[in-house]
């Protein structure tokens, strides 16, 4: 495996160049598709230039995240609009996706007048199934009782809602990295989700297209303002035997990607508001940037991947 | 007031930590200035380790535009709700020792309190 960092300063797996590349992939929505058991994406705008044509696919897929309902400070003073047109721009394409996945962050604050309006806004969307998984502003004060009453019911969750399933050939895991934190740490599983975890995918052929979802990163983005999850290793460690692996996560509000053996790992942007890349402010707090730039930055991930092709991969690992 | 300092004190006596949220304190500006201030901005606790008297109310601002949670380590005094920006929470010191804690919504805000007698 190559090693795309050049300067990496911060000894943390991201250098400033990847970063900036990255950034310019800002885009206002993405489309997964999978052909022959390979993930690929792309993004809203290409596929407007392509005439509405969609790439040829057996399924495709769309992930928002961080919609942060409720928030309402300078850095985007209306995240319901943005949301808004973040759902249009879903509506607008000629085929629609089979599925969405909204990898948390639903609310602000975790309350029910918040949830009730983003309940209300994704039934304007004409994909009507969407899987989702907690952020921590979803399971403020409850440990996320409310949430999973909203959003796990079909889902068969267990644990305090994690849960997988098939499209299509490919097998589909939700998880949950935003409960349970102890002091000083990181995201974290907890035992009894790994040991499901790896009872879950126990029984499935080495070329079965594994997609792993969950809000905090699942790898370690940027530790020191708590991007990233304690016991992910442990977690990937039942997926190094599948030929393809894709993590999709939000929480960071950016794009990032990282490519390490067979998993490929992808950040989200936000559809309410962006922040920092890692270590360039003074907290990974909400980034205010000029009205006119805001959208630019706001959106559902814009990343292209093939695999065994890594022309957009921003940050990949060194195994030497 | 009276009442409320009175009740403290018996707490304090059962060497009991008592950590009772004083919402209805919260907003007598009068006693702001008699217990602990801990400011809470860039995702940090500041000061990040304080020293009170038992008996001492301490108070939590959140500054940052992130909601933010004030947890014990070890469940040693009640925890807070989210906390929006400009929300406080205030809690009384009881018995001494010393006492760790968190947010639980980014786990690498830690603080310590120290408690005298």
């Amino acid at each position: 495996m190559s090693d795309y960092i050049s300067h990496d300063h911060e000894h943390d797996g991201i250098d400033r160049r990847g970063f900036l590349t990255c950034m310019a992939w800002a885009g206002t929505g993405l489309l997964w598709t999978i052909k022959g058991g390979v993930l690929a994406s792309s993004t809203l705008a290409q596929i407007a230039k392509a005439g509405g044509q969609l790439p040829a696919s057996d399924l495709s897929f769309l992930q928002i995240s961080d919609s942060h309902i409720g928030f309402n400070k300078e850095a985007n003073k209306d995240v319901t609009e943005t949301f808004k047109i973040a759902l249009d721009r879903i509506n607008a394409m000629p085929t629609p996706p089979l599925f969405l996945i909204h990898t948390g962050d639903i609310t602000q604050l975790s309350k029910p007048e918040e949830f009730d309006t983003f309940d209300q806004l994704v039934q304007s969307c004409r994909t009507k199934d969407v899987f989702y998984v907690p952020g921590e502003h979803d399971v403020l004060n409850d440990g996320g009782k409310m949430y999973r009453e909203r959003y796990l019911k079909k889902a068969e969750a267990k644990g305090s809602g994690w849960y997988s399933f098939n499209k299509n050939g490919v097998h589909f895991i939700g998880l949950v990295n935003v409960l349970n934190l102890q002091a000083g740490g990181l995201g974290q599983l907890g035992d009894d989700q790994l040991e499901w975890l790896e009872d879950d995918v126990k029984g499935l052929g080495a070329d079965t297209p594994i997609v792993v979802f969950a809000h905090i990163p699942l790898w370690a983005v940027y530790p020191q303002w708590g991007w990233g999850t304690s016991d992910s290793e442990k977690a990937l460690g039942y997926l190094k035997r599948f030929g393809s692996v894709t993590v999709l996560n939000g929480h960071i509000h950016q794009v990032l990607q990282k490519v390490e053996g067979n998993v490929t790992f992808h950040t989200a942007m936000s559809t309410a508001f962006p922040q920092p890349a890692p270590g360039t402010a003074a907290s990974p707090g909400p980034m205010k940037v000029p009205a006119e730039k805001l959208r630019s930055m706001l959106g559902l991930t814009s990343v292209n991947y093939h695999q065994g092709q890594s022309s957009l991969a921003v940050v990949d690992s060194n195994l030497g | 007031m009276t009442t409320l300092i009175r009740r403290f004190s018996l707490a304090g006596l059962a060497c009991v930590i008592s950590s009772v949220s004083l919402s209805a304190l919260a907003g007598d500006a009068g006693n702001k200035n008699l217990g602990a201030k801990i400011e809470i901005k860039d995702f940090a606790f500041n000061p990040q380790k304080i020293t009170v008297k038992s008996g001492e109310k301490i108070t939590w601002i959140n500054h940052d535009e992130e909601p933010h949670t004030v947890v014990s380590v070890g469940k040693k005094f009640q925890k807070s709700s989210a906390l929006d920006t400009d929300q406080e929470f205030t809690i009384t010191a009881g018995a001494p020792g010393t006492y760790e804690y968190f947010c639980s919504v980014h786990p690498k805000m830690t603080g310590t309190i120290v408690v005298e007698k």
